[in-house]
């Protein structure tokens, strides 16, 4: 599939950290059935490390692969560092997305962010900065199609 | 790999016998039909038989039948040009939620010249009830545009009894007959039409070539202006490579159409049954009233451009009403037509056989479909009791 990239391919064929971790230190979920795209992090937090990464996806191959490789790119990371992943970082890391796939499926970060602050309102900590949304419909929906109206909300 | 191809909706390949056909028409038998001289003579009298045939074999004049360069343009020609030419009655034409892009846009892009469009709706199986055609009717309708059968779903249009409310009322129907043509018997007196597209690439002919059926007497604009072939119709040096391609494909189709649609229907339905077998899946259209090599379903929890990803790795071509797999992002509208929600919508299938799909390809996807559904379940957030 010209379509993607052989590392697209490759996260999408042999996934990493698929999954679910049960006794998560964070849960972040993004995205819904509905809009086609659905992704739910869990983390495992040590010394302010993440130390493991599930992730469960539902969405296009595209989604699995940005899904894949936030995880790998998460794993180890401070919570901090965890923060400065932006969906343009997971992108530029698979090698490039195809433009119609970047809203939408590219919702990784997205998820991640929203893991690591699950964990902190947990320990009763204020949230970390501002999650950086690949998901925000509303400065460009003029230029490059994304998802529908069933998802714009 | 050996690679099955399941989207003869799509596109089918030439067939060999086609291509032989068209060959001479691009070396020594290359002349202009509009040229005076032999060359060009000769190719106006393939042009004529090629006419002759096409149009024995929806049951019309040769005269009645004007060559295109597509199924796109024989919509757009028959929409734009009956509506213009009708003007002086009215403004409003009717058309259906399920038709193809090449009907509703070009519906949608006549608004803006100001004519109405009155779309109705389908079933929850896909089907057109023709009594809500009749309901939208109003003294400046002129025409009405409903397809024979759905490209996505399958569903076989009621075309006769919704030709005999529009010859009531005065208005010309138009079908977009692409899907159905050389694959199910389609005669355009018996089933009261006036207007009809056809295009050569979905029966084993060329792309790039199709044809508008007109009736004789039937108020239309031309659509292509220039130097009057097609009878001033539609202009343009014909594709004489491409019209022979066609009319050799739709004699080869209609050989043995009867025999090829029972033989695709126990296929489909073998694969219908295999696949809900899985578990989680569901047929979308009608069960019965659908198209001999049409498969349409929808799979729980997994989203439908993975799963063609998937297949196309293990060389099964297929494809999908999800919004990934589109320009718009959005899902398939004709699924939405049929009130299929967009969670289901991006988890459809289209897998679409045609002459040389055989069992053994059908039983391939069976096998291989489990294993594919069970790993992208396993990936996915959805279905584990939410």
């Amino acid at each position: 599939m010209a379509v993607y990239s052989d590392k697209i391919m490759d996260h999408f064929t042999n996934p990493r950290n698929v999954g679910e971790i049960p006794d998560a230190d964070g849960v972040g979920e993004v995205g819904n059935p509905v809009c086609g795209d659905m992704m739910t992090f869990y983390i495992k937090v040590r010394d302010n490390r993440i130390e493991h990464v599930k992730f469960k996806t539902f969405g296009c191959g595209a989604a699995i692969a940005v899904s894949s490789m936030t995880s790998v790119m998460a794993t180890g990371k401070t919570l901090e560092e965890a923060m400065q992943i932006t969906p343009q970082g997971v992108a530029d890391e698979l090698g490039g997305l195809p433009k119609v796939k970047f809203h939408c499926s590219n919702l990784g970060a997205d998820a991640l962010h929203l893991a690591v602050n699950n964990y902190r309102e947990k320990l009763g900590l204020p949230p970390l900065g501002e999650p950086v949304s690949a998901h925000d419909h509303d400065d460009d929906e003029d230029e490059t199609p994304s998802c529908g109206s069933a998802c714009a909300t | 790999m050996k690679r099955i191809y399941l989207d003869y909706a799509a596109t089918t390949p030439t067939d060999p016998a086609v291509v032989q056909a068209m060959l001479p028409y691009y070396s020594e038998a290359f002349g202009n039909p509009s040229s005076l001289y032999s060359y060009g003579q000769e190719n106006r009298e393939v042009l004529q038989k090629a006419r002759r045939t096409v149009a024995a074999a929806i049951g019309a004049d040769p005269d009645e039948i004007i060559f295109t360069s597509c199924g796109t343009e024989a919509d757009n020609a028959a929409l734009l040009g009956t509506a213009r030419a009708n003007i002086g009655k009215g403004n409003h034409i009717i058309t259906t939620s399920i038709e193809h892009h090449a009907v509703l846009e070009t519906a949608h892009a006549m608004t803006k010249e100001g004519f109405d469009v009155t779309i109705v709706p389908v079933d929850g199986d896909g089907i057109v009830d023709p009594t809500v055609i009749e309901k939208a009717i109003t003294p400046k309708t002129t025409l009405i545009s409903v397809m024979h059968a759905n490209n996505e779903v399958g569903t076989i249009q009621p075309i006769a009894e919704i030709s005999r409310i529009a010859r009531g009322a005065g208005v010309y129907l138009h079908t977009d007959a692409v899907q159905t043509v050389g694959h199910l018997p389609v005669d355009v007196d018996e089933m009261g039409i006036d207007l009809m597209s056809v295009s050569a690439h979905k029966f084993y002919g060329p792309k790039g070539v199709g044809f508008l059926y007109v009736r004789s007497g039937t108020r239309i604009n031309p659509f292509m202006h220039g130097g009057g072939q097609e009878n001033g119709r539609r202009a343009g040096t014909e594709n004489v490579a491409g019209i022979v391609g066609m009319s050799t494909a739709l004699e080869i189709a209609l050989a043995d159409r009867d025999e090829e649609a029972a033989r695709q229907t126990s296929l489909r339905d073998r694969l219908i049954s295999g696949l809900v077998d899985v578990g989680g899946i569901q047929l979308n259209g009608h069960s019965d009233k659908r198209l001999p090599n049409n498969v349409n379903v929808s799979v729980d929890y997994v989203e439908g451009e993975s799963m063609m990803l998937n297949l196309d790795l293990d060389g099964i071509c297929i494809s999908t009403g999800s919004a990934c797999s589109s320009v718009s992002a959005e899902p398939s509208h004709v699924l939405t037509a049929l009130n299929i929600p967009p969670e289901k919508a991006h988890c459809s299938l289209r897998l679409t056989l045609g002459k040389w799909t055989t069992e053994e390809d059908v039983e391939r996807v069976l096998e291989i479909f489990p294993s594919m559904v069970k790993r992208l379940r396993a990936m996915s957030p959805l279905g584990h009791g939410r």
